[in-house]
């Protein structure tokens, strides 16, 4: 992994050119509903020296697959071009890229020098014929070069949406191999397309549910290491583990980090009955938040830390409940048909989303934390276990396949339903945790 | 791994007794001998594979529930006699739950299963250190199709013997 990556504002001089600091007419307004992808160019980034041609090609590539791959922008064919960008201060013909109807433009140039790998580009709008925010540079390792794409995405993105971005972001989640009866998982981390899959653990025990600490160093899960489920926290740079002692019982799961990192919350079953607990990690100390005897599960805390989603049947059916984190009165908040489970709330506070599970089919849904505007954004034998994007626009979730062949899969969809396609990894995959954005 | 077995120990006790070296839970299975009653083996009262295969196992519960049938509570009363006849035996009971529901739903699910079957023994006289759960969820289904014969084999509690004194 890299260590460190410097990202320099650098005034580009280019001097027949303005500089404009707002963001020009081109914009894309995701909450409008998009219909109609916007087409745009990345003309291959020009390599500053040979060393640096094929970074060129490969990180050129990555940004235009991180775009394609939000199913918001749609990418204009090399083979289309006009103009060829083969200096990166040369002036751009933009008539030649109106020809083609690219609204979008990217160009960049890439540098190696020993280790080091810096990436300059800019981001134009065609048809005003003006650059969209400032040229900026990146440098870093070169064997970080996946992540200066990532990072010259997530600028295209930010600056043509308004929005924030999240493909320099990572996803924890359960590598899985063999079959359902004899099935193997390994915790494994990952960048958020699917490269890079990196194992932390091996496939002696079962392990479940991994969470991302809010920094991204760490992860919590749960293993059969001691024969009954426990929970672990694992320091994702060192790879370095350790159990979490909670309250006497034969198991403890479904641990989450609260928003500010110092808390847990998690589940812990005594005489057969799951209840949900809180631990200062700071002290080890437990408080239990929920007395019933119904299964209560899967929490989630609010962005500020004050509420906490979760699953429980008290009602008789596994519904969603959202009350205080420090426990007291819970308000139901599902009223559809069907069953209910693994609310998670989105970064921006907004929705929660959640599994459903209805006449023998499965869901991912989205809903307002009152519950209001249930919609359904999935439908398959089974999907479940949904984690947010960091800017609260994508989930990615588990889909299991059915039968004896069944296999398990990573999938992503857009909050709007649309764009549902697989996250390829190496095996199967479950359980995903999406990181937050990488400093 | 097969269901309940059902092969009652009349005669082929040569045949049964290699049969059951194949399951891997089955604590002291004795390979060898012949003729006679081979100790360990499903015709030994005393043996986990009697326990297993005669006695039965494991019961099995309706869609998200944990309550026990009389079939499950039958099974159950046989299961606490023969615990209590051999009180060398400890066991642990594993709860499972099918594919239908969320991983960490079926958890609970799954260890509410163990701990009904872990009271109802105890109701019955055997000693609460003697009997351990854990809950597998959906993690460890028998029966691997997508219908409800399977899932309903999958929906189980299964009381697996781990110690004893005896070999």
């Amino acid at each position: 992994m890299m260590k460190l990556l410097t990202s320099l504002l650098v005034g580009l001089t280019f001097l027949s050119a303005p500089v404009y600091a707002q963001s020009g007419p081109l914009r894309l307004e995701i909450d409008e509903g998009i219909i109609e992808p916007m087409p745009f160019a990345v003309p291959s980034f020009v390599p500053d020296n040979p060393e640096a041609a094929q970074y060129a090609q490969d990180i050129s590539r990555v940004i235009v697959s991180d775009l394609t791959g939000t199913g918001l922008f749609r990418e204009i064919s090399s083979d289309a071009f006009i103009s060829r960008v083969s200096s990166f201060d040369a002036p751009v013909q933009f008539a030649d890229w109106k020809a083609i109807n690219a609204q979008a433009l990217v160009t960049g140039a890439v540098n190696v020098s020993g280790k080091r790998l810096t990436v300059r580009f800019r981001v134009w709008d065609v048809f005003s014929g003006q650059e969209l925010g400032n040229g900026l540079q990146f440098a870093g390792t070169t064997d970080g070069w996946r992540r200066m794409a990532h990072k010259v995405s997530d600028q295209v993105y930010s600056r043509i949406t308004g929005e924030g971005a999240y493909f320099d972001s990572r996803v924890a989640f359960v590598s899985e191999s063999g079959p359902k009866d004899q099935r193997r998982k390994r915790l494994a981390i990952m960048d958020y397309d699917g490269a890079n899959v990196q194992y932390l653990t091996d496939s002696a025990a079962i392990v479940l549910a991994p969470r991302f600490s809010p920094t991204g160093d760490q992860l919590l899960y749960t293993s059969y290491e001691t024969g009954q489920p426990r929970i672990y926290v694992l320091d994702v740079g060192r790879v370095k583990r350790q159990e979490l002692k909670t309250q006497e019982g034969t198991m403890s799961f479904s641990p989450r980090f609260s928003p500010d990192g110092r808390s847990i919350v998690y589940s812990l079953t005594q005489g057969g009955n799951t209840d949900l607990w809180k631990m200062d990690l700071a002290s080890g100390q437990s408080v239990r938040l929920t007395n019933t005897p119904a299964i209560e599960t899967a929490p989630s805390y609010s962005p500020d830390g004050s509420r906490i989603v979760f699953e429980s049947d008290r009602s008789g059916t596994p519904q969603l409940y959202i009350m205080p984190a420090n426990g007291g009165e819970a308000t139901r908040i599902s009223f559809g048909q069907g069953r209910y489970g693994t609310p998670v709330w989105s970064p921006r506070g907004d929705l929660i989303a959640y599994t459903k599970q209805n006449k023998g089919r499965f869901h991912i849904g989205v809903m307002r934390t009152d519950g209001s505007e249930e919609r359904l954004l999935t439908a398959s034998f089974l999907d479940e276990g949904p984690t947010w994007s960091p800017n609260g626009r994508v989930i990615m979730f588990t889909r299991e396949t059915q039968g004896a062949s069944g296999r398990s899969t990573l999938y992503s969809v857009d909050i709007s339903g649309r764009n549902l396609r697989p996250v390829r990894t190496p095996d199967g995959g479950s359980d995903p945790s999406w990181g937050p954005l990488q400093n | 791994m097969n269901l309940l077995s059902k092969v009652a120990a009349i005669g082929a006790l040569t045949l049964i007794a290699a049969c059951s070296n194949n399951d891997p839970s089955a604590l002291g299975g004795g390979a060898g001998g012949s003729g006679t009653l081979v100790p360990g083996s499903p015709s030994d009262p005393r043996s986990p594979a009697y326990f297993q295969q005669t006695v039965g196992d494991r019961v099995l519960f309706l869609v998200d529930q944990s309550t026990l049938s009389p079939q499950a509570q039958t099974i159950l009363q046989g299961q606490a006699d023969w615990l209590l006849a051999n009180p060398d035996f400890v066991a642990k009971i594993e709860g499972h739950a099918d594919e239908q529901g969320t991983r960490e739903y079926n958890l609970a699910l799954g260890a509410r299963r163990a701990n009904a079957a872990r009271e109802y023994l105890i109701s019955r006289g055997v000693a609460g250190n003697r009997l351990t759960t854990v809950s597998y969820g959906k993690e460890r289904p028998i029966e691997i199709c997508s219908t409800e014969e399977c899932y309903s084999k999958n929906r189980r509690a299964v009381t697996v013997l781990t110690g004893s004194t005896l070999g």
